[in-house]
């Protein structure tokens, strides 16, 4: 699926187009420096959980957006998954129109505050710019924009709800609320099905309110996304899984007539190391699960959490990061990354690795753990770990972790966070015995329209991917709605 | 949200509930559990379902008071809301007929035994239940028990009904007395590892259904784990039923008690709250 140019190039001929991009020259506009996110002090931030990032001032967002110099070619709108429109609303936002430019946002994203906060923009819209591609220049701060973007319309109070085609009376349901399922949902509401979203959980959200944390994307903004969609229409059942709560067959009787099943990759990994179920040995997933989606920190509610001195976490992944961020806003004296590679193949984002840096995060790169020791209480305190060297490219292209014989050495630590990855999770296959599953459990699916071997089931995000990113899932959100629209016109 | 229906008491910590949860009834075989979240602030605990009755809409779950979340549970009154229920959960029982089957419930462990039993009767095996409890007042279903029983045995520690003695005792004294083809125990942590070091003694397959921290309860947090034969296992996914002989019961009995402090510290808050 792609935007056609044809439409982009109508779209940039617009009066008022050509004349905001005539108000400079390019060289006016490449000669402009690039924005500095504006940030709560380090020192200040880890006491609470505040969001880091405050946002950009409307001054500060119409100066970058001059930066923007509206290609011809927008080869910044082929690294976003969901085609937004991408100088369409920078140049809206430079026009100062900036409800224009969020109502261009929601023409093809779902949730366009969480994409400004949490996209990987440096791999993807930002990645293409042309300043990156051409000028070997930073590139302009698309992600900064959009967030901007987003945020104004939401405080303004004057929330557009997208438009919608006349109901044409066919239930769908969506399985999971997480951003695969909200995107789905969100598109199908546009196209005039009715949308019913499962979710298992108490709240809507998914990973997106259990995972990602208060600090870096803050609840009350996702709440505002699901608002939306419950204005187009789309309804919400939580408590409910698909599968065990009522039957496929069930709903179908019901009258569902398709489904999209974004259940994402919950269950955690493990390493198998000798110790790894003494208490206070948890996955990021149940940390993170306690902290964000029972806000167990908060000495209101009931759910306990373990507040360790002496905090360390394995994993190099986003979701490493925002564990132990985390762990420092918990009150941690000592919070560390304890990865096998060196920083340079760490997979979180560089702005999260700069953020915990800055939070006084200790980093032991080149370091495995190898066992964990408890006290007579059952409860971790010490963990042995041996360093490691970077051998030949493995299959990932990065230089495989070779242990150093001899190195071990023992840490003192009271929690340990295993953030090394989670597996699709198994109830909706489990359920399903005729669904086709991978190797590796992940929902086998037509990779041209994410249908699976069930022809009225189609799947996206992690459960099918295994474990990606939330700007991906929505993609397949997006697109598994177009190809579910496309499979009922055909059987018209 | 959903609504208490009936509610009974069964001694002054426990408590019999019957909640509106069509699906769920309809949907749960033996051995499933559900979720509770009792209120806005509350904690998520996992509770194994005793019976459903698919007509009226309801599971009725067995609830003993022993930390701030079953406290709130067990104080609600008919007319009142859950806020949030999930379910049913986990791998049914699987049911077959084998002989002669040893049921063993202790303290409130003999409500989640009840739909077990009551299967294992309808598919032809003959069922001998003993029920355990410290004294005469904690022991509970005594008449559903015996209805779905062959023989019903009933064994406190005090003496002050049935039997004076451990459940251990009871058991080895059926398998003294005959071929036992399969046992299921249910109850406390500490009671179904000495259950299950007993019937291994006899070279009798048993299965327990464990009772661990849960968050979620559908495999995404891995709070549940335990070992099973050298393994890691989730008990909300491939449990709450496993072989009692593989399972790991001293890890799970450290792991049961990770929070302890807290909760009891909670539990002491709640109770001077409440006075």
């Amino acid at each position: 699926m792609s935007v056609s140019k044809e439409f982009l190039k109508e779209e940039r001929d617009q009066a008022w187009r050509n004349e905001i991009r005539k108000s400079l020259t390019a060289k006016e506009r490449t000669s402009l420096a690039r924005v500095h996110m504006n940030e709560v002090d380090a020192m200040e931030r880890i006491l609470s959980n505040v969001e880091v990032n405050t946002g950009l001032t409307a001054e500060q967002a119409q100066c970058e957006a001059k930066r923007c110099l509206d290609c011809i070619d927008p080869t910044c709108i082929s690294g976003c998954p969901v085609e937004i429109n991408i100088p369409k609303f920078i140049k809206r936002i430079e026009q100062g129109e900036f409800l224009e430019a969020a109502k261009t946002l929601k023409e093809t994203s779902t949730l366009p505050a969480v994409c400004g906060r949490v996209c990987p923009q440096e791999k993807q819209c930002e990645a293409k710019c042309f300043y990156t591609l051409k000028l070997k220049k930073e590139p302009v701060a698309i992600g900064y924009l959009e967030r901007f973007a987003a945020d104004y319309e939401r405080e303004s109070g004057q929330i557009s709800v997208p438009e919608k085609a006349s109901a044409n009376g066919i239930k769908v349901a969506v399985i999971g609320s997480g951003p695969a399922g909200l995107t789905c949902a969100g598109e199908m509401a546009k196209k005039g099905y009715s949308v019913t979203v499962f979710e298992a959980l108490h709240e809507i959200g998914g990973v997106l309110k259990y995972g990602i944390p208060e600090f870096r994307l803050p609840n009350s903004i996702v709440d505002v996304e699901i608002d939306s969609l419950k204005k187009m229409g789309v309804e919400f059942e939580t408590n409910f899984i698909v599968g065990k709560t009522s039957s496929f067959e069930e709903l179908k009787e019901e009258g569902y007539q398709a489904f999209f099943t974004g259940s994402g990759a919950g269950l955690p990994r493990f390493m198998n190391l000798p110790g790894e179920n003494y208490i206070g040995i948890l996955s990021s997933n149940e940390y993170l699960t306690r902290v964000n989606l029972m806000h167990a920190a908060d000495s209101l509610t009931d759910t306990p959490i373990l507040r360790g001195k002496n905090v360390a976490i394995i994993g190099g992944g986003n979701t490493a990061m925002d564990s132990v961020r985390t762990a420092k806003r918990l009150g941690a004296e000592r919070a560390m990354i304890i990865y096998r590679r060196s920083m340079d193949e760490m997979p979180a984002r560089v702005e999260e690795i700069k953020h915990a840096q800055e939070e006084g995060i200790e980093f032991l790169t080149l370091t495995n753990p190898l066992e964990y020791f408890a006290n007579d209480k059952g409860r971790v305190n010490k963990m042995r770990v041996q360093k490691m060297e970077l051998g030949e490219p493995d299959a990932s292209g990065r230089r495989r972790p070779v242990a150093i014989e001899g190195s071990e050495y023992d840490i003192d630590v009271d929690t340990v966070v295993v953030s090394v990855g989670v597996s699709p999770n198994p109830l909706i296959p489990n359920s399903l015995p005729q669904l086709e599953v991978t190797k590796w459990g992940t929902i086998s699916v037509n990779e041209e329209n994410l249908q699976s071997s069930i022809p009225e089931m189609f799947a996206g995000g992690d459960i099918v991917r295994g474990g990606a990113t939330v700007i991906l899932a929505m993609g397949d959100g997006r697109k598994a709605a177009a190809e579910m629209d496309k499979y009922f016109k055909s059987k018209k | 949200m959903n609504k208490i229906v009936d509610k009974e008491y069964y001694s002054d910590n426990v408590v019999r509930l019957e909640v509106e949860a069509p699906r769920i009834a309809k949907a749960r075989r033996a051995g499933h559990f559900v979720i509770v979240k009792p209120d806005e602030k509350g904690e998520r605990i996992p509770l194994t379902i005793a019976t459903s009755d698919v007509k009226k809409g309801t599971i009725t779950l067995v609830i003993q008071k022993v930390g701030v979340t079953s406290r709130k549970i067990a104080n609600l009154n008919v007319g009142d809301h859950i806020t949030d229920l999930v379910g049913p959960l986990g791998q049914a029982t699987h049911i077959e007929k084998v002989g002669t089957v040893l049921m063993c419930g202790g303290g409130v462990g003999v409500a989640p035994l009840l739909p077990i039993v009551e299967a294992f009767k309808k598919a032809g095996n003959k069922v001998i239940t003993i029920l355990a409890a410290r004294s005469k007042d904690l022991i509970i279903l005594e008449d559903q028990m015996r209805e779905h029983s062959d023989e019903l045995i009933i064994m406190t520690d005090d003496g002050s009904y049935g039997t004076k003695g451990l459940v251990t005792e009871g058991m080895k004294r059926v398998m003294d007395r005959e071929k036992v083809d399969l046992s299921v125990v249910i109850g406390p942590a500490i009671m179904m590892k000495f259950a299950s070091l007993t019937t291994k003694e006899y070279n009798v397959p048993t299965y327990a259904s464990l009772n661990t921290i849960m968050v979620d309860g559908t495999g995404m947090c891995g709070a549940c784990r335990v070992t099973v034969g050298g393994k890691t296992k989730f008990v909300c996914i491939d449990g709450p039923e496993f072989d009692a002989h593989q399972v790991d019961f001293d890890e799970m009995l450290l792991r049961l008690s990770g929070y302890k402090e807290i909760e009891q510290k909670a539990d002491q808050d709640y109770l001077d709250q409440h006075k």
